[in-house]
């Protein structure tokens, strides 16, 4: 856990980010508090408040005094967005270099994703019939 | 409340007779932070903690614990606990009267949570220290930093003889600890795999000198590994401090140390060079190996 170049409070953050585009937290659902997430991870509870206050900083999570962190409203679908945003760039084009590399042609790729094996009957389907698609 | 004691070196010489053991050394600890002072044997490492808690004179150049000098002072030593591995503890007397008599060694002493500790190291009480295992031992000096409460606390390869089990044990009480009682932890350590999540900074030790002191996350960016094919490798390294080469095949994996800057990974990415992380251990096993004379 959280062996990446990044630092680890950014590796921190990026999970949690994660988890919330995922559905594994929902809006309003409280997190761990930096304590139990230091102990769990057996990480530097400094670190781990560095990655909490980054994601409060960013309206992602809010503060409750005396009772805890929560998933702000709207989270998921402000990060979905941003997500979507650099979905081309960071994922798709390196991809679509490698698959230039090993001389796949765009032909290839249209009957992967369209053919029996393709992500249309393997993907998940709700990211597929999803309501917001296209909105960015 | 305390959140520990800040604690300078500038300078620092220890000499035994002829012999340097540290030569002008510099770091300073921001109060409250959990620090690892990592070096091979012999590298001054029990030195340097030795004379932060003043058990030994510093030949030149100063040590301050909480703005002060720590030697004869009463107040700042009564916040100081060092663990060492050779251990304050009377091997004769059973755990229980070791534990009475430290009690008396630090007004933050908690009996209480010695107590609980003594039951999750599952130490006999009943029992004298030279009966105890090495593990053991070593656990009952885990028990005495941990309860002391002292606000620096130093921990001189504590781990050792601990199996597993016990190690990730004192992990977990002293995370739990420092988070309840915010207090300054230096901890020594030759497993620092197991130890570098917990560091806020970090103090490389080098025969006797400073390697280099930072911010544990920013040194951790510092390392890099290169992976590719050979002369691309080469090309691309040719300007950063390479640390280490591997080769498998016709691949040459690289371990660099230094900033790397966004040229430099867009420049791998079009080479077909993967960049991969390394871990504290591997940079610290890589940084001690270069001459440093």
């Amino acid at each position: 856990m959280f062996d990446g170049r990044d630092p680890i409070y950014v590796q921190i953050a990026d999970q949690l980010r994660r988890d919330i585009v995922a559905g594994r937290l929902q809006d309003g659902d409280q997190v761990m508090s930096t304590t139990q997430y230091a102990q769990t991870y057996r990480i530097n509870p400094a670190t781990a408040a560095k990655a909490f206050t980054e994601l409060v900083d960013e309206g992602v999570l809010y503060k409750q005094r005396g009772i805890g962190m929560f998933v702000a409203e709207g989270a998921r679908e402000r990060l979905r967005a941003e997500r979507r945003r650099a979905f081309y760039a960071e994922r798709l084009d390196p991809l679509l270099d490698e698959a230039r590399y090993l001389g796949l042609s765009t032909d290839d790729l249209v009957r992967y994703l369209t053919g029996p094996t393709g992500s249309d009957s393997t993907g998940d389907d709700h990211a597929i019939n999803d309501p917001i698609e296209g909105q960015s | 409340m305390t959140t520990g004691f800040s604690v300078t070196v500038r300078d620092l010489n220890v000499r035994y007779g002829r012999t340097s053991a540290v030569q002008d050394a510099t770091f300073d600890l921001e109060p409250g932070g959990i620090y690892g002072l990592l070096g091979r044997n012999g590298s001054g490492k029990t030195t340097v903690m030795s004379t932060i808690a003043s058990l030994r004179p510093a030949s030149g150049g100063e040590v301050r614990v909480d703005g002060e000098d720590p030697f004869e002072n009463e107040r700042v030593m009564a916040g100081v606990c060092l663990v060492r591995e050779a251990g304050d503890i009377s091997p004769d007397i059973k755990v229980r009267a070791n534990l009475d008599y430290f009690a008396h060694t630090w007004p933050t002493w908690d009996a209480d949570y010695a107590d609980e500790l003594v039951d999750v190291f599952e130490l006999d009480r009943k029992k004298a220290p030279r009966h105890l295992s090495r593990g053991q031992r070593s656990a009952l000096g885990a028990v005495v930093g941990l309860a002391s409460g002292a606000p620096l606390t130093m921990f001189d390869e504590v781990h050792l003889g601990m199996d597993a089990p016990t190690r990730y044990a004192f992990y977990d009480a002293l995370l739990a600890d420092v988070i309840d009682h915010p207090r300054t932890v230096i901890l020594s350590s030759h497993l620092i795999s197991e130890v570098e999540k917990l560091f806020d900074g970090v103090v490389i030790l080098d025969r006797g000198s400073v390697l280099l002191a930072e911010e544990a996350d920013r040194l951790r960016g510092r390392g890099a590994t290169f992976t590719g094919e050979r002369e691309a490798v080469d090309a691309l390294t040719a300007d950063l401090t390479v640390l280490a080469t591997r080769e498998l095949g016709r691949v040459r994996e690289a371990t660099v140390y230094g900033e790397i800057d966004a040229a430099t990974t867009a420049k791998a990415h079009a080479a077909d060079i993967a960049i991969g992380a390394v871990g504290l251990q591997d940079l610290f096993v890589h940084l001690t190996r270069k001459e440093s004379t």
